[in-house]
């Protein structure tokens, strides 16, 4: 059985971009932080992203993206998380996402949007006071 | 006085200063840091005289632009005869947009063309696949067939220009598309100039746009190498790229040893196809990332000159001195761009500039302030462009060449970076080779492990970056960045299904299973690619015939 105090977070890369420089050293520092990563690897498809998700039970997904098809990629994948009933997994984001992009993206349900330059301990805390309470 | 003698003389000096004067200054003001350390690592030393390069011999380990070790540079009057060439990487939206911005480009003084794909086209899918779905001429330009490459280069005479294509896994495919857009300009193939970056062995641990396992990946390189050497003769059919390198994370000692040891193994590839050293090692071509820390990045691109002519003389024995020349191109680094305070970014790129044109690079693209954000913007693309010119006409710096020999810190870092480059050359001959150590995930580790080390420095502020650890300021620049329009994924796709019912798809087909045979015969694929290319056959649809032969690469996931 897992242990559930901790934290299991999944780091995904969607799209077809391969700047995963940033999605690796998050996924250490959240793993230094005492929790469970998994990391997707890159070019991942939506559908992919929630069954990992799915299948690894996870509290927290990271989605890192660079491309600019976050537009697009991001109302997917949170369609999909609703539809298979992950709605109280805390989902953020990384990456290029230009600054006028990142209301529409809160609204989607993407609690906070780390551009360039965020502290990891900024995100390792923001966790840690975000991720939804288990039982 | 013997040189032995004025060394030992020069250190009894120094241990003398050492004592006495220096700890007057140290008392009273003592320096900012315990250990002052580069990028790489290496220990910088408060002062450095002539103890430090005292085994330096200056034929041996210098010698003259032009002449062996070419140290100072490879053509023998450098930017005093030709500036470098003003290549600015560019590609957005459609074909048509990305037209006008090379011709707005080249009008403002750049002298190379320098094409940015999209990641559909990198990836080897056309813009109609699903894959593509909300990336189609986002992050570069979308080509997927002829007909977009005809539009590309509309009203660009290919005689007068060159141009360099960054481009791996169907760098095959944007060869040909570029060679038969030349037959139909009245252009023959054996006037084009230009690039294609065709570096697959860093894909797999740096740049990561894979689409090929490793084995087939390389036959496809050594395949272009082998057709361009007979047919494309002013071609560099590959730029091996140590820019990735450090872009992924890791150090300048990283990004210099392992791009040539990739090199090597490109050229041990082409000799196991049977191709003779000086036939095809004159054309390879390098590409390099330009940091922050100047004298560092100088002593990088200098040892890489020498490493690399010693590497071709010494290890495969080539006699033409042209195949011991490293030719590079350099792009500042996009990784030291930062999102606040965007304009700062324009005093980077300048030093970093700096540091190339210095170490004598034959090729620059400088990046622009605001691609931390966002792809560059006309104004801003046009700083980057007068940053060179700047440094071109007024500084002064492109009157003499290599003007930084001679100085004991830059020789002696310049030989730290040779001897640690040859650190990592044994380790990699001991392991197997760069194939080897990709499968292992050694590179990854290396890389991924430094990326982690500086972002670490940066989170505790042992490493200053201003704007974003220190002089922060809540003050917003607001900056107008460019944005490509949705539609263009609607248009491309549009004209891409147009194309798939206008053209002869009888004969698409015939060429796409020819491409089948000769893959599974083990041809070299460059001819069939050309006739496919013409008949308007697609990339997606090339490359899908070689996946089905080849397979596709799973990621080696390293953390």
């Amino acid at each position: 059985m897992q242990n559930r105090k901790k934290i299991r977070v999944l780091i995904a890369k969607p799209g077809l971009d391969s700047h995963d420089r940033g999605a690796k050293i998050i996924a250490r520092a959240l793993r230094d932080a005492g929790m469970e990563v998994i990391y997707t690897g890159l070019k991942q498809t939506p559908e992919q992203i929630v069954e990992t998700a799915l299948q690894e039970d996870v509290d927290v997904i990271g989605l890192s993206i660079l491309s600019g098809a976050h537009k697009t990629l991001f109302p997917i994948i949170i369609d999909l998380l609703k539809q298979k009933g992950l709605t109280d997994v805390l989902v953020v984001a990384g990456g290029i996402i230009p600054e006028e992009d990142i209301p529409g993206m809160k609204k989607l349900g993407i609690k906070e949007i780390f551009g360039p330059g965020t502290r990891t301990d900024k995100i390792v805390q923001f966790v840690f006071e975000n991720v939804p309470k288990r039982t | 006085m013997s040189d032995k003698e004025k060394i030992n003389e020069i250190a009894k000096e120094r241990e003398r200063w050492e004592k006495t004067t220096l700890p007057k200054w140290i008392g009273q003001s003592p320096e900012r840091k315990s250990e002052f350390r580069n990028h790489s690592d290496t220990l910088i030393k408060r002062v450095y005289t002539p103890e430090d390069v005292k085994d330096l011999d200056y034929m041996r380990d210098l010698g003259f632009p032009g002449e062996y070790p070419f140290t100072r540079g490879v053509h023998a009057t450098m930017h005093r005869g030709r500036l470098w060439t003003m290549r600015q990487f560019s590609g957005y939206g459609n074909t048509e947009q990305t037209n006008q911005r090379f011709k707005y480009l080249l009008k403002e003084g750049e002298t190379g063309l320098s094409i940015a794909f999209d990641y559909p086209s990198i990836r080897g899918y056309d813009s109609d696949h699903p894959f593509s779905k909300g990336e189609v001429g986002i992050c570069g330009v979308a080509v997927s067939s002829l007909k977009d490459m005809e539009v590309l280069f509309n009203g660009i005479p290919l005689e007068k220009v060159t141009t360099s294509m960054t481009i791996n896994g169907p760098a095959a495919m944007l060869l040909a598309m570029y060679i038969a857009v030349g037959e139909k300009q009245g252009v023959p193939r054996d006037k084009l100039g230009g690039t294609t970056q065709n570096d697959v062995l860093k894909e797999f641990f740096a740049q990561k746009l894979i689409i090929f396992p490793p084995k087939p990946s390389l036959k496809l390189v050594t395949d272009i190498i082998e057709y361009c050497t007979k047919h494309v003769p002013r071609w560099n059919p590959i730029s091996i790229s140590g820019y990735h390198i450090r872009e992924a994370g890791g150090n300048a000692v990283q990004e210099l040893a392992f791009t040539l040891y990739d090199g090597i193994t490109y050229v041990e590839s082409c000799l196991e196809r049977g191709m003779k050293v000086d036939e095809f090692a004159p054309r390879l071509s390098f590409f390099f990332a330009a940091h922050n820390d100047l004298f560092e990045e100088i002593a990088k691109f200098r040892a890489a000159r020498r490493i690399w002519a010693k590497t071709m003389k010494e290890r495969f024995h080539a006699k033409n001195p042209r195949s011991m020349w490293m030719r590079m191109h350099v792009q500042t680094a996009g990784f030291t761009l930062t999102a606040q305070q965007p304009l700062n970014n324009i005093t980077r790129v300048t030093i970093q500039a700096l540091a190339a044109i210095v170490a004598g690079t034959q090729s620059l693209h400088t990046n622009s302030f605001d691609e931390a954000l966002a792809l560059p913007s006309e104004q801003a693309v046009r700083i980057a462009l007068r940053t060179q010119q700047i440094i071109a006409h007024e500084s002064g710096v492109a009157n003499t060449i290599d003007p930084l020999a001679g100085s004991y810190y830059v020789e002696n870092l310049t030989n730290e970076m040779e001897k640690r480059t040859m650190e990592y050359f044994q380790k990699l001959d001991d392991m197997g080779g760069a194939m080897t150590a990709i499968e292992k995930g050694f590179f990854q580790k290396e890389i991924a492990d430094n990326a982690y080390k500086y972002q670490k420095e940066v989170d505790e502020k042992r490493r200053i970056l201003v704007g974003v650890n220190y002089y922060t300021t809540e003050e917003k620049q607001p900056i107008k960045v460019l944005r490509v329009d949705p539609k263009v994924e609607e248009g491309q796709v549009a004209r891409l299904q147009k194309l798939r019912r206008e053209r002869d798809n009888r004969k698409v087909n015939e060429m796409l299973e020819k491409l089948h045979y000769a893959a599974e015969k083990d041809e070299n694929l460059m001819p069939i690619i050309i006739d496919a290319v013409k008949a308007y056959a697609t990339i997606g649809e090339m490359c899908d015939v070689l996946r089905k032969i080849y397979g596709e690469y799973k990621e080696l996931i390293v953390i």
